[in-house]
């Protein structure tokens, strides 16, 4: 483990947004059923490779978030298989109510995979930092909900929705993250991945916090507190058999996300553990707040979203 | 196209016979139910009859068919309507309109697609369809499928942005496959239309967003088929057949009545409704 941990942080960081234009272009060229929906924006969500490649399978609905994702729906319905993108905050907070009575209800096969998740988005500021999304998306019925950590996991992301029916929301980053995810590493939905079992705690996390977690993990175990890291990329449905499996064997669960602690996956873990199995737990996030203007690493200290903020935060709770 | 004159004439006669069964239909089940939408189910009556008796290509007893025309009802309140051309034209069985709005069973208050065979998209909150029927017609134009899309919206509906969203994006991908049909009954459920927020000009406001429109009364059951057959011809454009309609047609005493927006008969006016559609038809 340690040496594929290594051997993953020596490769390049990359975005995970840079990874789907990627992954999108390459899945294209095999899959001739992909058409992609952006709504202005595929500069920025990278779809705008897909588009220059294939221009008859691009589909550039304006700044009408609604209307797209409600034509991916049609899409969906004609027998294609849609890819929707745009900034988060516009896709699952201006679009909802579409996503809920057109493609939930109806359980379609459309693939919502959204860019600029986060306050890492940085200086554009709140409007545009979408903290609220994993909440929203996962309170719908017949969504699953998955945040990748890095490029390769990304990579795999798109492929597995791909061959998977029904309605998917990914959220990826804008800034660059490093890599995380070991090279054999094999995403599956609903599939948590564990770095480390933690005999005294244990971070579950997503996103641009798996590595931050790991961080924080590295300088708790050398203080001698033996911290776990948990990548839980599918947030819906929650991996509910790892969970359980760690937080059976330690004293304190800790869900770290770049989003709000509400609704998200400290919500989404906190619901499952209260009930099943009781557990101290800490929820790193932004307690009840919007982001605001910055640079992405000055947004992360001001929010919390660091290892020696997990770090203090698990030592507090431990002396509890 | 293709019916000479006579042809024409008995399609009209057939058609406008339906027309009343449909609306019986649509009577009895929402009587049964004790709570929908009566007045603009019966408004758009005529126009959705002459789609699924005459001008749609589609199979009942094969709803998946991928050369079918496509109807999508994008102001979901009408669904007794819906519910009423689909059972006789052999979806399902006409027994099940009894249980319109009951509890398990696949006709919900507002259609939904994953169970109910024949509807292609649940709908109910509005402004959605038009855009869902955009996409359609943009995927079975991309297989070089000849299927035309006719989604009916209402005209209060028209008062949601994302129509317009939707208005724009069938011109600019000049979706000719697409024929959007207005219900204008001229009431919503606040009130006549153009108090509660007022969409006119209708005409122009579809022209300046680069559709083809044509005008028709929507209870002209001729009218209604050559509007349906002139927009088929139009090409580079999506057509919209803008319907004038009365609110509550073919029951006196619901007719422009917006109280019956969203009320089903009781009994007694059943009977009276039945008798009325008997003897004028």
């Amino acid at each position: 483990m340690g040496k594929t941990q290594s051997a993953a942080v020596k490769r390049e960081a990359i975005a995970t947004r840079d990874a789907y234009g990627e992954a999108l272009l390459e899945l294209g060229k095999k899959r001739q059923d992909i058409v992609v929906l952006d709504a202005d924006l595929s500069g920025s969500t990278k779809t705008g490779k897909f588009a220059k490649a294939f221009p008859d399978r691009f589909y550039n609905i304006g700044i009408a978030e609604q209307d797209m994702i409600c034509t991916a729906a049609g899409l969906a319905l004609a027998g294609k298989l849609p890819f929707a993108s745009t900034f988060a905050v516009f896709e699952t907070g201006r679009a909802w109510e579409q996503v809920r009575q057109t493609i939930c209800y109806s359980n379609l096969n459309v693939k919502l995979v959204a860019t600029h998740g986060g306050v890492t988005v940085g200086e554009d500021g709140a409007s545009h930092q979408a903290t609220e999304d994993i909440a929203l998306m996962r309170v719908l019925p017949n969504m699953t909900v998955i945040v990748p950590a890095d490029a390769h996991e990304t990579r795999q992301v798109i492929n597995a929705i791909a061959d998977y029916y029904g309605p998917v929301y990914v959220r990826l980053g804008r800034s660059k993250v490093p890599a995380v995810m070991p090279a054999e590493y094999e995403f599956k939905i609903g599939k948590a991945y564990t770095f480390h079992k933690g005999r005294a705690t244990n971070i579950v996390a997503i996103g641009i916090m798996v590595p931050i977690a790991l961080e924080a993990s590295k300088i708790l175990s050398q203080e001698g507190i033996d911290t776990g890291v948990i990548n839980m990329s599918t947030v819906k449905p929650l991996d509910t058999e790892t969970l359980l499996n760690v937080a059976k064997t330690c004293k304190l669960m800790v869900t770290a996300e770049e989003h709000s602690i509400i609704g998200g996956l400290g919500g989404a873990v906190s619901e499952f553990l209260s009930e099943n199995h009781p557990t101290p737990l800490r929820r790193i996030g932004l307690k009840n707040a919007f982001g605001c203007s910055g640079t992405p690493e000055e947004l992360l200290k001001l929010y919390g979203l660091t290892a020696d903020n997990i770090v203090r935060t698990i030592k507090e709770a431990l002396k509890q | 196209m293709g019916h000479t004159s006579t042809q024409r004439e008995r399609d009209v006669a057939f058609l406008k016979k339906q027309a009343k069964l449909v609306r019986i239909e649509i009577l009895k089940m929402l009587t049964l139910a004790g709570s929908g939408h009566t007045g603009g189910s019966l408004s758009a009556a005529d126009i959705v009859t002459a789609l699924y008796f005459s001008k749609m290509r589609h199979r009942p007893d094969n709803p998946g068919w991928r050369e079918r025309d496509r109807f999508v009802l994008s102001k979901g309140h009408a669904a007794p309507l819906l519910y009423a051309v689909l059972a006789m034209s052999g979806y399902f069985d006409i027994s099940m309109l009894k249980t319109l709005r009951r509890l398990g069973s696949p006709l919900q208050g507002h259609p939904c697609s994953r169970v109910l065979p024949g509807v292609e998209i649940s709908t109910g909150s509005l402004g959605q369809g038009l855009s869902v029927s955009n996409g359609m017609a943009i995927g079975l134009k991309m297989d070089n499928l000849s299927s035309r899309i006719y989604c009916l919206l209402g005209d209060g509906e028209t008062q949601e942005g994302q129509v317009w969203e939707a208005a724009m994006t069938a011109a600019h991908y000049k979706l000719d496959n697409l024929c959007a049909i207005v219900d204008i009954n001229g009431l919503q459920i606040d009130g006549p239309v153009s108090q509660v927020k007022a969409i006119e000009p209708v005409a122009s406001k579809w022209r300046a967003f680069g559709w083809n429109v044509i005008e028709i009364d929507g209870h002209n059951m001729e009218g209604i088929l050559d509007a349906l057959d002139r927009a088929e011809t139009v090409k580079g454009k999506p057509s919209v057949i803008l319907a004038y309609t009365i609110k509550g047609k073919g029951v006196s005493f619901f007719e422009g009545k917006v109280e019956y927006h969203g009320v089903a008969p009781t009994q007694k006016e059943l009977g009276k409704a039945l008798k009325e559609l008997e003897a004028n038809g």
